[in-house]
């Protein structure tokens, strides 16, 4: 057991040395950040000054030593366009984009597990062929279009919810919350659905698929011969069944919702991470792209470890084997 | 955008939902970027410093028609070609409520010449200030300057005491620790800052002790600003009514905002002339494979370049109209414009006929240098343009790229393009600034051989000049007009380099393009050619 932790804490490491030399390799064509950070009209000697400076000259292994180096420290080095420390740009973001994955995450749980349910018990019915044509829009329209359609039918021509931004928060001091207030509520519920659309009629699908699966196999026809309540067998003995599987990939994606909200956070002005990393690029701010690319690796790895080590104490099998 | 339109009845129980509307005097605008620093003399960009100048003043300030207003300084006066003499106001107060003198414009003079400061060239490094009592202010040049308070709108006076008190340094992009100026101000103008989160929300509030209070038509006691990237949501943000202002407003979505009974567009034509820029510089054209030679070089070429763009079809098609063409390198309204200068006319014949005289009737290739999000459909006009050059066979090969990658392109010493789009406006509004930067020969000192390669890091005039334009007669007027202080004898000087570089075809002007603003109805703003807005001038009903 502790072995296999160790092995996966290395492997972890590794993986967040590789994507940020990766990341330090591709910054190299996003553009110069020396241009972006003064006016045309600063002079070449200027320029080379503060180039110099901010040891864009050294070459490419010496820089990226030297951010490992400082990263470790918990040191990522100050934004180059805002000139504040990027680990507390981060963490002033960070709130705003868990609070929206998790409430996406929730609506397609909720929506979406009951609407495989029944599209999988009654799959012949108009109502399942309604949640099947939904779904497809679902997985098929961009993120950005059905945002821009959510703000321009709810925002602009109902104008039931704000088409941007947080809405009031509540400062706790370590995180601050929209989930406190009206208007917080209010303003994430338009994003939230953006996000979770998608999230949503995958969830369906799955439990669509797991659910016709399930209604096959020997134990139901034994629980119907036996003369068990409907009900009992649906959601007793076939949905809990069809749930673990259901469960292992909607944890995962829910590390891609909190990494890849950026659309949606561009869409709605949403005060995340992913806007945080969107206006990096155009700005060639190197410090805060890099760290952000590393916390999303370590998101993802975290995510995985804790699979992996539930797994382990799940299946017998896998721990016979480790040892 | 296809126009959603519900039941009645849909409506009436949305709006019972709607939110509340926040305080009348509450100003909520949107533009497309954050201002990059509270510290005013870190960035110089148009946003930035047009956003400060609602919290720290100069000495100067610029009206909503541009012209020169006193403002920490009441009135200032020429004692000799080189000696100015500034009268400052006395019942100014900082926001801290330090008073206001001279030894503040000391320490400003100082600070905005000192490190990565972006306004060094506001103040010539050799010039003298002195502090003659409390509230006089001499400034000593080498050289006669009949401008040098030209471009001092935007150089904003600092406290000596709060700087020195909260541990202000001289400016620095490359600092590993994060200035006390970055997050906090301590201005003199109307509005003061509440509260700040880059990229998310800043808030201000009516400064109670500002001097100028009663002297400008704003009721606004509250500003909400939010950074929205995004075009659509800006515009959607306005529609809702959730914004007052947003700015820019993209052109196709200028007729939506006129056509919404709560919005309203406010446009003019800006300051900025939009222009190509022809590499006269390199031996050998980029991208065009001849090598050792440089067809724009010659002047028929770069005429037949000029006379082969359509530009009515571009202001019709692309810029639906909402675009002045322009003849010279400086708009109206900056000193030294005349409607005199014609641009050469559309004529594809004549391009065809001027590129065969000049040896190319087959044409040739080139790079051609283009943004998509710097101006106004800039990505659009640049297709259009290589469509139109490709007409009389020239292959401008035209390379759309972001900011960032397009300005690495073009920026000496790369200079890797045969024609680039890039727009101008002279800070000073003069015509001297866009002489000196972008028609002198780009050269390390007086008596360094023009076009020395070596040299490009150590480059004195012609900052902006990145494509090598070069005439030494330019050079000479221009050095003549940086010293001249009779105005007529000035302004005669200007029309004459402006003759002789249009004569060069030196660039091709294109236009000034129409900024577009957004407003909610209800609320007033004074739309400037420069694109600043100036709170001063904003009302909003109640």
């Amino acid at each position: 057991m502790i072995r296999f932790l160790i092995e996966r804490l290395f492997q972890a490491a590794v993986v967040l040395i590789v994507v940020a030399l990766l990341a330090f390799v591709m910054f190299r064509f996003a553009g110069d950040p020396v241009a972006q950070m003064v006016s045309l009209d600063t002079t070449a000697e200027d320029r080379a000054a503060l180039r110099e400076a901010m040891g864009l000259n050294n070459s490419l292994p010496v820089q990226f030593g030297q951010f490992v180096l400082r990263a470790v420290q918990g040191d990522f080095g100050l934004s180059y366009q805002m000139g504040q420390p990027v680990a507390t740009l981060l963490a002033e973001r960070l709130p705003a984009s868990i609070e929206l994955s998790l409430v996406a995450f929730g609506i397609a749980l909720i929506v979406g597990i009951p609407m495989g349910v029944y599209s999988g018990l009654y799959p012949e019915s108009w109502l399942s062929r309604a949640f099947l044509i939904l779904s497809l829009a679902g997985i098929s329209l961009p993120t950005f279009f059905i945002g821009i359609m959510l703000i321009l039918i709810f925002g602009v021509e109902l104008n039931l919810f704000p088409t941007f931004g947080r809405g009031e928060t509540v400062d706790l001091g370590w995180w601050t919350t929209g989930l406190l207030t009206g208007s917080g509520w209010h303003s994430i519920i338009l994003p939230a659905c953006t996000l979770g659309l998608f999230q949503m009629t995958f969830i369906m699908r799955l439990v669509r698929a797991e659910i016709l699966d399930v209604m096959r196999t020997d134990y139901i026809k034994f629980a119907r011969a036996r003369g068990i309540a409907k009900g009992r067998i649906n959601y007793g003995h076939a949905l809990k069944n069809t749930l673990v599987p259901v469960l292992t990939i909607a944890g995962l994606q829910l590390g891609s919702i909190i990494a890849f909200g950026i659309v949606t956070e561009s869409v709605f002005q949403w005060p995340g991470i992913g806007l945080l990393f969107i206006q990096a690029i155009s700005t060639v701010d190197i410090p805060v792209m890099s760290t952000y690319l590393l916390l999303v690796a370590l998101i993802f790895v975290s995510i995985n470890l804790i699979v992996d080590l539930l797994y382990l104490l799940v299946d017998p099998r896998l721990r016979v084997r480790s040892r | 955008m296809p126009n959603i339109r519900l039941s009645s009845v849909f409506l009436a129980s949305a709006l019972a939902l709607s939110p509340a509307a926040s305080g009348a005097e509450t100003l909520r605008f949107a533009s497309q970027g954050d201002i990059g620093s509270m510290d005013p003399y870190v960035v110089e960009e148009v946003f930035t410093s047009g956003f400060l100048g609602n919290i720290y003043e100069g000495l100067v300030r610029r009206a909503p028609d541009l012209s020169i207003q006193p403002a920490l300084a009441e009135s200032w006066e020429l004692l000799s070609p080189t000696h100015w003499r500034f009268h400052l106001r006395k019942d100014v107060t900082f926001h801290d409520g330090t008073p206001f003198n001279a030894d503040d414009v000391i320490y400003s003079a100082d600070r905005v010449r000192a490190g990565a400061s972006d306004f060094k060239n506001r103040l010539p490094s050799d010039a003298k200030v002195v502090a003659v009592d409390d509230y006089t202010v001499d400034f000593i040049t080498t050289e006669p300057n009949p401008i040098l308070h030209y471009t001092w709108a935007n150089w904003y006076i600092m406290n000596r005491d709060w700087a020195e008190a909260n541990g202000v340094g001289d400016a620095d992009k490359a600092a590993s620790e994060e200035s006390y100026a970055t997050l906090h101000e301590n201005g003199t103008g109307p509005f003061q800052l509440v509260s700040r989160a880059p990229g998310v929300k800043t808030t201000l509030s009516r400064y109670d002790g500002w001097w100028g209070e009663g002297s400008v038509p704003t009721n606004v006691t509250e500003v909400e600003y939010t950074p929205v990237p995004n075009a659509a949501t800006r515009v959607a943000a306005l529609l809702s009514g959730q914004l007052d202002v947003v700015f820019p407003v993209p052109v196709q979505d200028i007729a939506r905002v006129e056509a919404a009974p709560s919005g309203k567009i406010e446009a003019g034509p800006e300051v900025r002339t939009m222009y190509l820029t022809m590499n006269q510089w390199r031996d050998t054209l980029p991208g065009s494979g001849l090598e050792g030679k440089n067809p724009l070089k010659d002047r028929r070429v770069r005429e037949a370049m000029y006379r082969a763009i359509d530009l009515e079809t571009i202001h019709a098609r692309i810029l639906r109209g909402r675009a002045t063409p322009a003849a010279l390198m400086v708009a109206p309204g900056v000193n030294g414009y005349s409607d005199s200068f014609k641009r050469y006319e559309y004529d594809p014949d004549r391009s065809k006929e001027l590129l065969a005289e000049a040896g190319y009737p087959d044409g040739f290739t080139f790079t051609f240098q283009c943004s998509n999000n710097m101006y106004v459909n800039d990505e659009a006009i640049c297709l259009a343009v290589s469509n139109m050059l490709a007409k009389v066979g020239i292959d401008a090969k035209a390379n759309v790229q972001a900011k960032a990658q397009y300005l690495e392109a073009i920026l000496s010493p790369n200079m890797d393009f045969g024609l680039a789009m890039l727009g101008t406006t002279p800070a000073s509004l003069d015509s001297h600034i866009a002489l000196y930067s972008l028609h002198m020969c780009p050269r390390a000192d007086e008596n360094s051989a023009v076009w020395a390669p070596d040299d490009l890091a150590k480059i004195v005039a012609g900052k902006s000049n990145f494509a090598g334009y070069c005439n030494p007669e330019i050079d000479r007027l221009a050095n003549e007009i940086l010293i001249e202080t009779d105005e007529d004898k000035r302004n005669a000087l200007i029309n004459e380099a402006w003759t002789i570089t249009t004569d060069d075809v030196a660039y091709i002007p294109l236009h000034q393009s129409w900024g577009a603003w957004g407003v909610r109805e209800g609320v007033g703003v004074e739309v400037r050619a420069d694109n600043i807005f100036d709170w001063r001038y904003v009302t909003v009903a109640e």
